[in-house]
């Protein structure tokens, strides 16, 4: 009897390969290929003399060293700005080797190609290049002054300015009973998934055809845009993204430089070649987030409630912009989160400096925004000794004010407007689960006995399921099986386990039977990629809608063959039946060999199949006009705008007042991502974003010297935390239901990480009633806060 | 002048193997590239992160910091030593796919190995003692939280 | 991060080793646990000529408890001694300290000798060295030498070892009779590198007086730093020696934390370490 699939907690169907060690990952493919190490820029801005190569050419083992001047024109271009914007207006990006200049430390300046990459290292340590260093900027405030200069072009290192607005803040706020102005600060972090990027290539020469490997999150981005810069068709080119270590953003930018040179080593050489990122690339080549200044002015009134909000954020792109300003875009748009707020303005300066470049790490700009959002409330709490519960509660969108139009542009291109969403609920569960009205009697208690607690809290929205679409297609063949594909990736998803659910629920068929394929442009070539939270809602339902598709046609068959109206048919366990007489079925897959109507019967299960007879008489075609023989459907779920999930996340912490450390005693997080397909992985997405949430709020910051040096380039010194710095993560939950998708469901990725550092700040200010305007914060930092405070004291 | 080539010689999950490979191969590229085990995963190369934790003579250690040429003659088990010849999960593989504890799925062989000689070691643990017994390995995934669920549930299987 | 090729020499006894050690010259490093060499390695950091793989040699993982003190071999990994009960008997300052080196799995393969040759300020061990006023018997083809702690410790991730040297065992001496010992140590994340250690000494006298109160501090100078706070600490006024203590010590600032902050820590651990031992000396009853 085949239960309802969608929304049951099953274990996942990928697990079992994984645990036995039989994943497939980048490094573990290609066994026999060369390899291919870079020489690396060392400098964070410098011109480029000189490239000598003489020492590096007697390495045993050495194949190919290849710079910039090696390059055919495609690739000698600069790498594409993908998502370009009226605002970008001084958009640039890199080369795939550089060309004259260097801008951040770790640009790749030389592709060394070995026997293996002990030996391609080797070489590349041997190659010497000279350099001019030029003058370098780095942080942001040295940026905007623009003494010097990123990029010779661009005046004032500014390369988008990007204003939104809704009406005319400076007067609101003027006009408001109280107002306040203040700047926060938020660091620079970086995804850092456990396994780093990865491009394995093959050029069959017979065939002319290339097949790619990438750990990427957008098989079928990197499928077009390899084959641009190598000027191939895209039919000849193929790429599919393998078993893939985490991602979590940064393999979402493409094509990295490596993505388009591996391919054409490959080519040109006429062998395998691989290219593994170590560790220390990752820090240094791949890409950073999060960092930015914001200076605010509020006004509102005597109950908190917000009158009109004006923002100015500084946003520190690095040193090139090739996926655009959906970053800033995103901070300055999700600032909003569920609030009213009447008149709002933000407007966002993005600067170059000479670091590593900046495009989305989970949560994409919306942490830095709902950071701003949350501390205002915060604020806003303190100057009119009010509850911050209370002074969220004021300024929430109402549950009947739905569809609620912000009045703004999404990063998707369509106006900002929420769908569905009961954000006083959140609230509430979130005050009940943590305790929030019982809190205060709790810090006095450990008050008494020397102990500093304190709780905060914060609330996001975030717009998931970003368009332009996604696609889906499914197969039952012969022997039952239900092969599914979509064209976007996994990383960890569950994908093999959610969208298997889907198809099982909409078939009826056993989980067992259906096969999920993702991110292989051979299985399905036309995908955006896996990013804002969008897979299970774009895919969800474009596979939910091709299986739809092939259920009516399914139905239809089995309806000539059993001599029945399909809308009496059901399907269960793989069998269509008549409703209420399961004597009178037909196996799906005896339907799919119906459905391709051939000369020749190649096993039992075709020849099972002429015990049927369907296709009414001799003067109609056994294909129909219009009809594809097999059984198969496709379609694709193109959203007319994006969809809103919301959150409210709440922590009490502790802080040692000799040591300052800094302890989450406990974590709560009340979600709503509407409809659930599976409850226990989207319970783990939100734990892995929480905990990177707080490894953002107290320990990962990326320590750039003022010579543009990494000094924390490896994870001795980059703190991500372990097991032992995660509390234990309380959840609730809610649904909404979006009414934008047939599945009615919003995306969960990104959930985790959005607000920790808004709550983790509201917590530690509570506790140690010091201004917390600044993430990450470390004990030190505490310490000298505390003592900065108790100096002001002592002069008073 | 090529590198000198050691046969190094050593008993794998049980399987005697051998493969010739320069000193300074560290043992994490030999099991994954000389002997073609590509279960155990490389994060960092510099022993912060633990999914190339392998077990040597039973105890878990990194391989990325071993030479192979250090090991010859020795016993070492990796992940895909971990479940049985018919293929069937060990309880703490088994335990961790009952608890949600691998998302990607790349620190994970790190994990079984480091927790399967914990529990040995430590059959009934405290929660304390499995915090402790985990404390070395990164996951950027779960958040730990089923994982740590994980440790739990294999001490019950075991 | 693969290293640069190397020479490799396997030898089977002590005497290859020295030998081999000897024709390496400036270019040899002994290669042990290898949990902090590997590391420069891969980073190719470092990248010595010839590598003396001594994990081959018979005899050196020893792990000797005397009336004197604890012996350790070259190695005895920081898994055994931490695990060896017969060692925290009679020097408990060990498995305090033992217990905040790195990670379990890293103190499965890293030997307490290596982390005293490779002499991090931050680590463990050259810190509880130095305050017990223990020794490193250092070994080359000319013979044998016993180092003070005093003398080991030269500078930041510099040993006293001369080029060909290497150290055979090293020696920490018991715990007096009636006196107890304590560790603390704040890191940032659990198995960190500290911010700041210490480990305290209290001996008292037959009366339960006490007769001295040293700290070894870890990651507040290039070296381990033991204050004598004897003078301070008088009768357990644990605050002033504290006091002392910060004022006397001049740490550094990293990115990790500030030269304020470590100093503040100072004064927290010492008076924290000077209290826990002297209770576990059996002072104040």
């Amino acid at each position: 009897m085949t239960t309802k699939m969608f929304g049951e907690p099953i274990v996942r169907r990928e697990d079992p390969r994984l645990l036995r060690g039989d994943g497939r990952y980048l490094d573990d493919l290609g066994h026999d290929a060369l390899a291919a190490a870079f020489v690396r820029s060392p400098h964070a801005h410098a011109r480029i003399l000189d490239i000598d190569v003489g020492a590096a050419l007697d390495v045993d083992g050495l194949v190919a060293i290849y710079t910039y001047e090696d390059l055919p024109d495609r690739l000698a271009e600069p790498l594409p700005l993908l998502i370009p914007h009226p605002a970008l207006t001084h958009g640039r990006t890199s080369h795939v080797l550089a060309n004259e200049v260097v801008r951040h430390v770790g640009e790749p300046i030389v592709m060394v190609v070995a026997t293996d990459r002990y030996v391609a290292e080797d070489a590349a340590q041997l190659i010497q290049v000279h350099y001019e260093p030029l003058p370098l900027v780095v942080g942001l405030e040295t940026a905007l002054e623009a003494r010097d200069l990123v990029h010779d072009d661009v005046p004032g290192n500014v390369a988008a300015r990007l204003v939104q607005r809704t009406g005319d803040t400076a007067g609101a706020i003027a006009a408001a009973p109280h107002t306040l102005e203040f700047r926060l600060d938020f660091e620079r972090s970086a995804c850092m998934p456990l396994e780093g990027k990865g491009v394995y290539a093959r050029w069959d020469a017979a065939d002319e055809s290339l097949r790619v490997y990438s750990s990427t999150q957008t098989s079928t981005s990197v499928r077009t845009a390899v084959a641009a810069k190598l000027d191939l068709a895209p039919t000849q080119v193929e790429v599919i993204a393998p078993d893939v270590g985490g991602g979590f953003g940064v393999k979402i930018m493409h094509p990295w430089p490596e993505e388009v040179l591996v391919p054409w080593a490959a080519r040109l050489l006429n062998r395998e070649v691989k290219w593994t990122e170590d560790r220390r690339e990752h820090f240094i080549s791949s890409a950073h987030e999060r960092g930015q200044v914001q200076f605010v002015k509020v006004g509102f009134d005597d109950s908190g409630r917000v009158l009109g909000l004006d923002v100015t954020m500084l946003h520190d792109n690095g040193a090139y912009t090739p996926y655009g300003v959906i970053v800033p875009i995103n901070a300055s748009t999700q600032l909003l989160g569920p609030y009213k707020i009447p008149v709002y303005r933000c407007e966002v300066v993005c600067l170059y400096t000479n670091t590593l470049i900046v495009t989305p790490y989970r949560g994409a700009g919306r942490p830095q925004g709902v950071f701003c959002m949350e501390r205002t409330l915060d604020r806003i709490a303190a100057h009119l000794d009010l509850d911050r519960a209370d002074v969220r509660a004021v300024n929430l969108i109402q549950p009947d004010e739905f569809p609620y139009d912000q009045g703004l542009m999404f990063q998707d291109g369509r106006p900002l407007i929420y769908d569905s969403g009961d954000y006083p609920q959140l609230l509430d569960k979130l005050k009940n689960l943590i305790g929030w009205d019982s809190f205060p009697a709790e810090r006095e208690r450990a008050a008494a006995e020397g102990r500093r607690i304190g709780i905060g809290m914060g609330l996001y929205v975030e717009g998931t399921g970003a368009g332009p679409y996604e696609g889906g297609h499914v197969e039952v063949d012969s022997k039952g099986r239900v092969h599914v594909s979509t064209g976007l990736t996994s990383q960890g998803q569950g994908h093999q386990t959610v969208f298997a659910q889907i198809v099982a629920t909409e078939l009826g068929v056993p989980i067992e039977d259906v096969h999920v394929t993702t991110g292989d442009t051979r299985r399905f070539k036309y995908a955006v990629g896996t990013f804002a939270s969008r897979a299970a809602v774009m895919s969800g339902n474009a596979i939910a809608l091709a299986a739809r598709n092939l259920r009516t046609k399914a139905l239809r068959i089995a309806g000539e063959a059993l001599e029945a109206d399909p809308q009496d048919l059901e399907i269960t366990d793989g069998i269509v039946h008549v409703r209420g007489n399961p004597t009178a079925s037909i196996p799906l897959k005896t339907v799919a060999v119906l459905s391709n109507p051939l000369r020749y019967a190649f096993d039992e299960e075709s020849r099972a199949a002429t015990q049927f007879t369907i296709g009414g008489s001799d003067d109609k075609p056994p294909v129909a006009d219009g009809e594809e023989p097999g059984l198969e459907g496709k379609d694709y779920y193109s959203p007319i705008r994006s969809t809103f999930a919301a959150g409210a996340h709440a922590a009490v912490v502790e802080v040692d007042p000799d040591t300052y450390e800094i302890a989450i005693l406990r974590y709560a997080v009340v979600h709503d991502c509407g409809k659930v397909i599976n409850p226990r992985i989207v319970e783990g997405q939100i734990h892995g974003g929480v905990a990177q949430g707080i490894g953002g709020a107290l320990y990962e910051r990326m320590a750039y010297d003022e010579h543009g040096q990494l000094l924390n380039a490896s994870f001795m010194d980059f703190l991500m935390p372990y097991a032992t710095e995660i509390p234990h993560i309380e959840t609730d939950h809610l649904e909404t239901a979006s009414p934008l998708n047939p599945l009615g469901i919003k995306g969960a990725g990104e959930a985790g990480v959005i607000p920790v550092s808004a709550v983790i700040a509201g917590a530690i200010e509570d506790a140690e009633g010091l201004v917390i305007d600044a993430m990450p914060i470390s004990p030190d930092q505490l310490f000298e806060r505390r003592n900065a405070r108790q100096s002001n004291e002592d002069h008073r | 002048m090529a590198e000198e080539l050691y046969e190094i010689e050593l008993s794998v999950n049980g399987v005697p193997q051998s493969a010739s490979a320069p000193a300074r191969r560290l043992l994490s590229d030999f099991l994954r590239h000389d002997l073609g085990l590509t279960g155990t995963h490389v994060g960092c190369e510099h022993g912060v992160c633990g999914c190339c934790t392998v077990l040597l003579d039973g105890e878990p250690v990194r391989s990325c910091l071993i030479f192979a040429v250090s090991v010859r003659g020795r016993d070492l088990t990796t992940v895909e030593g971990l479940s049985g010849a018919d293929g069937s999960l060990s309880p703490v593989q088994q335990a961790f796919q009952e608890c949600h504890g691998l998302q990607c799925g790349f620190c994970t062989p790190g994990f079984l190995c480091t927790v399967t000689a914990f529990l040995r070691d430590n059959p009934s643990p405290s929660q304390e003692e499995v915090l402790e017994g985990i404390s070395g390995n990164l996951c950027r995934c779960t958040g730990y939280q089923n994982i740590v669920k994980a440790v739990h549930r294999a001490a019950e299987l075991s | 991060m693969k290293p640069a090729a190397f020479d490799y020499h396997a030898p089977a006894t002590l005497e290859e080793a020295l030998a081999d050690l000897a024709m390496a010259g400036a270019d040899g490093k002994v290669l042990a646990g290898g949990q902090s060499l590997i590391p420069l390695l891969n980073m190719r950091l470092a990248a010595p000529g010839h590598l003396v793989d001594i994990n081959g040699v018979a005899g050196l993982d020893s792990i000797t408890v005397t009336p004197e003190g604890v012996r350790v071999g070259a190695l005895a990994r920081h898994a055994a001694v931490l695990a060896d009960d017969e060692v925290a008997g009679a020097q408990p300052l060990l498995r305090m300290a033992l217990r905040h080196v790195a990670h379990p799995v890293i103190r499965n393969r890293g030997t307490a000798v290596g982390s005293l040759v490779h002499a991090d300020p931050a680590a463990e061990l050259p810190a509880v060295l130095a305050l017990l006023g223990g020794t490193v018997e250092v070994a080359s083809a000319n013979g044998r030498r016993e180092v003070p702690a005093g003398e080991f410790f030269v500078g930041p991730l510099e040993s006293a070892l001369a080029t060909s040297e290497m150290a055979v065992s090293a020696f920490f001496p018991a715990l007096p009779r009636r006196a107890g010992t304590a560790f603390a140590e704040v890191t940032r994340r659990h198995g960190d590198y500290a911010l700041v250690g210490a480990g305290a000494v209290v001996v008292l006298d037959d009366d339960h007086r006490i007769t001295g109160a040293r700290v070894g501090y870890l990651s507040v100078a290039g070296t381990p730093l033991v204050l004598d706070l004897t003078k301070a600490a008088g009768q357990g006024d644990w605050a002033a020696a504290a006091e002392h203590a910060r004022d006397l010590v001049e740490p550094e600032g990293d990115i990790h934390a500030g030269a304020g902050y470590r100093r503040e820590l100072v004064h927290v651990l010492t008076e924290r370490v000077l209290r826990d031992a002297a209770k576990a000396g059996g002072f104040g009853g």
